[in-house]
């Protein structure tokens, strides 16, 4: 097995993610391709862990977990308000911000 | 005494304070105190010129002396001359400069001792005078302090040892004489004539003030003493001497009523009588003789006066011994045909001393104070009893039957005036001719017997005009009270009896025996007694008489001479132009002082407001409105359009910028990812390639 | 007493502040209180100048005494330097008694607005800025205290002034500081060029422009003399004098008189001639030019004045010309006469100041033409304007007397200079100088006593006939006693001051014969 492999498809994954970050409208959809990203980041890790024979990889790809967990579990709670608020899961519509 | 003679001056001073501050609650409203202050003075000045006889009694007669020359301001009396000595007594430093030490003090020699008797005595006879004429004035008070001043003020000049001392009290008697003379100031007339004197004085002392410092430069001292023996050395420098009398002799022109600034001598009348006698005819006014006698050897080196020939001392006496004695025959005012008569007979001092005749300038400075000042009194004697005020003499005549004591004591002051054998003013008058004659200045000496017709003449006018005739005034005619006719008297005696104290046919000389100095003097001729000219004026004083008797008493209302100045032309012109005092008076006020007053100062004044005040205001107006420029144009449009622009460049980007701020975050993600992507490839390049 | 030969001039300069401190503390009702502090503020001080007349070594009048010499700001080498000699002294004395009897006229007799808090603070602040300047001893420190009294004058022009008080009051800020700005470029000068680089007069003067070549000395002449002569005030410099004396208040006038200007004067006395002699000898003939020019121009000035203040204001500048003439011969008769005629002039002018000042309060004019009679209806005060008005005239037995003699005097026999004006010879020149100065004299008895006719002889106008018009009262006489009492004394005995200036004098006159 070469470890390119893994890093292309970790890689496609990653681009996958952005593109959902970047393209998609609804907030649900971007937090799926948060989760997308930080996945293959994970398995980017891992490769890495598993070819480099080192287990800090690993440790880290733990690491990751545990926060996307957590960072889903807001950033659901955030999409469900704007949805409440604003009555539809455009993040288009979240422009109150603007300067 | 001679050394403690700095009291004399200081008990009248002292009595000034004391009047000032509490002579209105004393009994006799502050006069006891003026009169008992003199009356001291008066003492002591006897007391001294006894003091001054033994001395010179005592000491060898002998040489004058001629003196060395004294080192800078130090004053002290010299030692092993054989001569008489002055005594000088250098009390005080009064100020210092580059080291060096001024003195104040007192020069007591004959002439001083003189003086000290004659101011004394006439201010005492005066001060009880004033007693009952000034009796119901509404400034008593003031008016006996303001005598006391003058008295301390015209003693500490005859005292003085220095020329800076001498200068004082000439400057606080001309102080007294503005503040007397508009005693009345309610009336802008008096306190004009006030101011005229004081400035008219006060132009002379420009000359003082110029002399005493040229004299201090050239002799390296102050003091009387050395200034006299620098002028008798081998090695004085003529030029400055003759400078300094020049700028001196301007001092007492002005001082002493000579022409040309005698104007101011006939307006002080406008003060009260016994002011008139005794400042304007008896003390003051000789001042500038005193001066003269005082540092006769600057005069006589510096003039040149041994020489004989015309010479400026002599010159102005003369000419003012004739102009004052003409202008006499035009005044109605009985005051002024005596100012006129003073400034004359003053002309008579100075000419006197210019033609070398020191004795008699003097002698006749002494007689002359005794009866001027008689004649003043009984002036005033007159208006107090006679005319109630009015000193007209259109308001007068044939008050001899009234005031019988009145006329006869002026009476003998106006022969005294005129020169008759045996008075007092025969001797000094005489004397004076007799050595212009001997000293070769003869022009003098015929001048001096015009001037002695002349004053016999105007006297006599003088004399019918006010006691002969009918009378024409108003009011009702009395004698006047003893405190007015004791002194009147008094000085009656003197004028009669003080000449025989320097009678030479009858070997008397005291007066140049005790009087003419003998330190540092110059070695004058004495001319002896002339029985020839004696006669000869004592002849054309009586011929004048005769003559003025004749026309006034006689024909004064039916002769061909009245109306003579309104028929004529020529004769109305000379009358006018006597009348208008030689247009002097028009010179000097209406073109000179006015001048000043007027279109001069008024100039200076616009130069001052419109000129320099002009540039300051210009540069004032020009800084403003460049100020304007620079702020309207370069500061509001160019710095503050700079700074403006820099605001509103800085809005547009921030407008531009904001576009950024969509609010959006998935545009924010892809700022993100953008600026990793061109970061990483940046690093991928530098790191690579 | 070491304690007080160290503290006497830091106190003299700097408890007049304290004394504007508790005066700005008080509340505004209390105004007796305030008056009270201020008074007493003023009366330390003027204690402390007694101790310092006790203090003082009048055999060595010549030397700086009661030094105190502190390190200050060093970047720049300026020190913390007072010092006191004979020039000094009689300055100082003046300053301390012109504030007390100004605190004292001014008991209940303030201008309108009515704020006795401001207004005593800034003459406490004033005389802070007078001390100051006559003890400084480096020339930052000068300057500074120079500097400082135009502001409380500034104020106390414009607010309690006359009708053109804001005109008269930039105009003689803005005058001043002109020449002030140039005096300050003068002084860097004198840092910069000489061979030691300090501001410490006391070095200067010893150095006495060594190390400055000819051409430089005298613009830096220039430079010092503008400054000075703005604040004398010299002919043609002068304009800003009338107009401020009118529009000020009494006091104002009278300090502005009595002191202020003497700033100037001092200022060539104690800087110009020691620092720069040679400079001095080149501009002298000019400075004495001016002199005179001011003497006979003040006076005909004076002749044109309908209002009192004005006459007497310009009267300042023609006795301010006998002050320069007598400093212009660089003699010590010239210099002890500038001097003497400095407090004669403070103690005179600033008595008839007092006097116009009391009489416009009477009767609400200064007109001269609407005045008279005042010795009818408030006599004393006509006999005190009478004994000022012969003091000003320079009668002898008074003091005025003594600072215009001597300066004649000396202009007769002026210091060996090497060309008179327009090269002429030095000796015709400063003769003729004499001439017109003596000519000066008879226009200013002129002046003066024509002033007196108007205003306190003749009859009473109508118009104030019936007017109720008081004479002197307690405050006036106990405020004005102590100026008549001692220009009456140093007429009759001038040693007083001359034994103190002359021995300081002495140094300054010998670097020129």
């Amino acid at each position: 097995m070469d470890i390119n492999q893994f890093l292309i498809l970790s890689a496609f994954l990653f681009c996958v993610g952005i593109y959902g970050v970047l393209a998609r409208r609804n907030g649900v959809l971007v937090l799926m391709s948060i989760e997308l990203m930080l996945n293959a980041v994970s398995i980017n890790l891992i490769a890495f862990s598993a070819f480099g024979r080192e287990v800090a990889g690993q440790v880290f790809a733990l690491f990751v977990i545990t926060i996307a967990a957590a960072e889903v579990g807001v950033g659901l709670a955030i999409v469900l308000l704007i949805y409440r608020n604003l009555s539809s899961p455009d993040l288009d519509e979240v422009d109150q911000l603007k300067g | 005494m001679l050394e403690h003679a700095w009291l004399i001056p200081a008990l009248p001073a002292v009595a000034f304070f004391v009047i000032l501050f509490f002579g209105k609650r004393l009994p006799k409203k502050g006069a006891e105190v003026g009169i008992i202050a003199m009356t001291i003075s008066f003492v002591l000045s006897i007391v001294a010129a006894v003091d001054w006889i033994d001395r010179v009694n005592a000491a060898d007669t002998g040489e004058h002396g001629l003196g060395a020359f004294f080192g800078k301001g130090f004053m002290a009396a010299a030692e092993g001359e054989h001569a008489v000595v002055a005594p000088v007594v250098k009390s005080v430093t009064w100020w210092t400069s580059g080291g060096v030490d001024f003195g104040v003090g007192t020069y007591v020699d004959g002439l001083t001792v003189m003086m000290l008797i004659v101011v004394t005595l006439v201010s005492l006879l005066v001060y009880i005078y004033s007693t009952a004429y000034m009796h119901d004035d509404r400034r008593y008070t003031w008016f006996f302090a303001s005598l006391s001043l003058f008295s301390a003020s015209m003693l500490t000049l005859v005292v003085a040892s220095n020329t800076i001392e001498m200068l004082v009290g000439w400057e606080l008697v001309g102080l007294c004489s503005f503040m007397l003379i508009g005693f009345w100031w309610e009336d802008r007339e008096n306190s004009r004539a006030a101011i005229k004197a004081f400035l008219t004085t006060r132009t002379g002392d420009i000359g003082l003030m110029i002399g005493i410092i040229i004299l201090f430069f050239t002799v390296g001292s102050f003091g009387v003493g050395a200034t006299n023996s620098y002028a008798l050395s081998p090695g004085a420098q003529h030029d400055l001497l003759l400078a300094a009398s020049i700028c001196l002799m301007i001092g007492i022109i002005g001082k002493s009523g000579q022409f040309p600034l005698h104007t101011w001598l006939p307006d002080a009348m406008a003060g009260p009588t016994p002011v008139s006698a005794l400042i304007h005819a008896a003390t003051m006014v000789v001042a500038g003789v005193y001066l003269g006698a005082r540092l006769y050897p600057v005069f006589y080196d510096g003039f040149s006066i041994e020489a004989g020939g015309v010479n400026m001392m002599a010159l102005i006496g003369g000419i003012t011994i004739l102009i004052g004695a003409v202008l006499a025959f035009v005044q109605r005012d009985i005051k002024k045909v005596l100012a006129y008569s003073t400034i004359s007979q003053i002309g008579y001092m100075v000419m006197g001393l210019g033609v070398g005749a020191w004795v008699a300038a003097v002698f006749h400075l002494f007689t002359h104070a005794f009866f001027k000042a008689l004649l003043f009194l009984g002036a005033g004697s007159v208006s107090h009893g006679g005319t109630h005020h009015s000193f007209d003499m259109r308001e007068m005549g044939g008050l001899r039957k009234y005031m019988p004591i009145t006329f006869w004591t002026f009476l003998i002051g106006s022969l005294a005036l005129a020169g008759i054998f045996p008075l007092a003013g025969f001797w000094s008058k005489d004397e004076i001719l007799v050595n212009a004659g001997s000293n070769g200045f003869d022009t003098f000496l015929i001048v001096g017997l015009i001037g002695a017709f002349l004053t016999a003449a105007y006297m006599t006018r003088c004399v019918y005009l006010t006691f002969f005739g009918e009378y024409r005034g108003h009011a009702q005619p009395h004698e006047s009270e003893p405190a007015i006719t004791i002194p009147l008297i008094v000085l009656a005696g003197l004028s009669i009896i003080a000449g025989i104290i320097n009678a030479a046919p009858l070997g008397l000389e005291k007066f140049t025996e005790y009087v003419e100095p003998t330190f540092a003097f110059p070695d004058l001729v004495h001319a002896e007694f002339d029985y020839p000219k004696a006669i000869l004026s004592v002849s054309i004083a009586a011929v004048a008489i005769g003559i003025a008797a004749f026309y006034w008493f006689r024909h004064e209302e039916t002769g061909p001479l009245k109306g003579l100045t309104q028929r004529n032309k020529l004769a109305h012109a000379g009358y006018t132009f006597l009348e208008n005092k030689y247009y002097l008076d028009h010179l000097y006020e209406n073109v000179i002082v006015d001048g000043i007053r007027g279109p001069v100062s008024a100039a200076a004044y616009w130069v001052n407001q419109h000129v320099i005040d002009g540039v300051v205001n210009g540069a004032g107006r020009t800084a403003t409105r460049v100020g304007s420029f620079a702020y309207d144009t370069i500061d509001q449009r160019v710095v503050d359009g700079a700074v403006n622009g820099m605001a509103y460049e800085t809005g547009e980007a921030g407008e531009e910028l904001r576009k950024v701020q969509s609010g959006k975050v998935q545009r924010y993600a892809l700022w993100l990812f953008a600026a990793t992507g061109v970061l990483a490839l940046a690093v991928f390049i530098t790191n690579v390639l | 007493m070491d304690w007080f030969d160290d503290w006497a001039l830091t106190l003299a300069v700097f408890l007049p502040a304290v004394g504007m401190a508790l005066v700005l503390a008080i509340p505004r009702a209390q105004e007796t209180a305030m008056k009270a502090t201020a008074l007493l503020t003023a009366l330390a001080t003027g204690a402390v100048g007694i101790g310092i007349l006790f203090r003082f070594d009048y055999d060595a009048a010549g030397a700086m005494q009661l030094d105190v010499n502190e390190p200050w700001i060093k970047v720049i080498h300026s020190r913390y330097h007072l010092g006191l000699d004979g020039i000094s002294l009689p300055l100082l004395i003046l300053s301390m008694l012109t504030v007390i009897v100004c605190i004292i006229y001014s008991w209940d007799h303030f201008p309108e607005p009515h704020n006795p808090k401001a207004f005593l603070a800034l003459i406490l602040l004033l005389e802070v800025g007078l001390n100051g300047t006559f003890v400084a001893e480096d020339l930052i420190l000068f300057f500074i205290f120079f500097e400082l009294v135009l502001l409380p004058m500034f104020f106390m022009i414009g607010v309690w002034g006359g009708p053109n008080r804001e005109y008269a009051s930039i105009k003689f800020f803005l005058f001043t500081l002109f020449g002030s700005a140039l005096m300050l470029v003068a002084f860097l000068a004198l840092f910069f060029l000489s061979d030691v680089e300090t501001f410490d007069m006391v070095t200067l003067s010893d150095l006495g422009g060594a190390g400055i070549s000819q051409g430089t000395q005298n613009l830096v002449f220039a430079g010092l003399f503008l400054g000075f002569a703005i604040k004398v005030p010299m002919f043609p410099f002068h304009t800003w004098l009338p107009d401020a004396h009118t529009e000020a208040p009494t006091v104002g006038s009278v300090i502005l008189a009595a002191v202020m200007l003497k700033l100037g004067t001092y200022g060539f006395v104690r800087i110009a001639l020691p620092v720069l002699p040679k400079a001095a000898e080149v501009w002298a003939p000019w400075i004495g030019l001016l002199a005179v020019i001011g003497i006979i121009y003040g006076a005909l000035c004076c002749l044109a004045q309908r209002d009192m203040k004005r006459l007497i204001a310009f009267s300042s500048v023609a006795h301010m010309g006998f002050v320069m003439l007598g400093i212009a011969t660089l003699t010590d008769f010239g210099l002890n006469a500038a001097i003497f005629g400095m407090v004669a002039h403070g103690l005179i002018t600033g008595m008839l100041f007092f006097v116009a000042g009391s009489v416009q309060e009477r009767y609400e004019t200064r007109e001269m033409s609407r005045l008279g009679g005042l010795l009818t209806q408030a006599p004393k005060l006509g006999w005190i304007l009478g004994f000022c008005a012969m003091a000003s005239l320079g009668l002898p037995g008074l003091a005025g007397f003594w600072g215009e003699f001597p300066s004649i005097l000396a202009s007769y026999d002026p210091a060996p200079l090497a060309d008179g004006l327009f090269g002429g010879n030095n000796l015709y020149t400063y003769r003729t100088f004499m001439v017109i100065a003596a000519i000066g004299t008879v226009l200013a008895a002129g002046y003066l006593l024509w002033m007196l006719q108007r205003v306190a002889f003749g009859k009473v106008n109508a118009e104030f006939e019936k007017a109720h018009i008081h004479d002197v009262h307690v405050p006036e006489w106990i405020a004005w006693t102590p100026l008549l009492v001692l220009i009456l004394v140093l007429g009759i005995y001038p040693d007083i001051l001359f034994s103190i200036t002359d021995p300081a004098v002495s140094p300054i006159g010998k670097v020129f014969s």
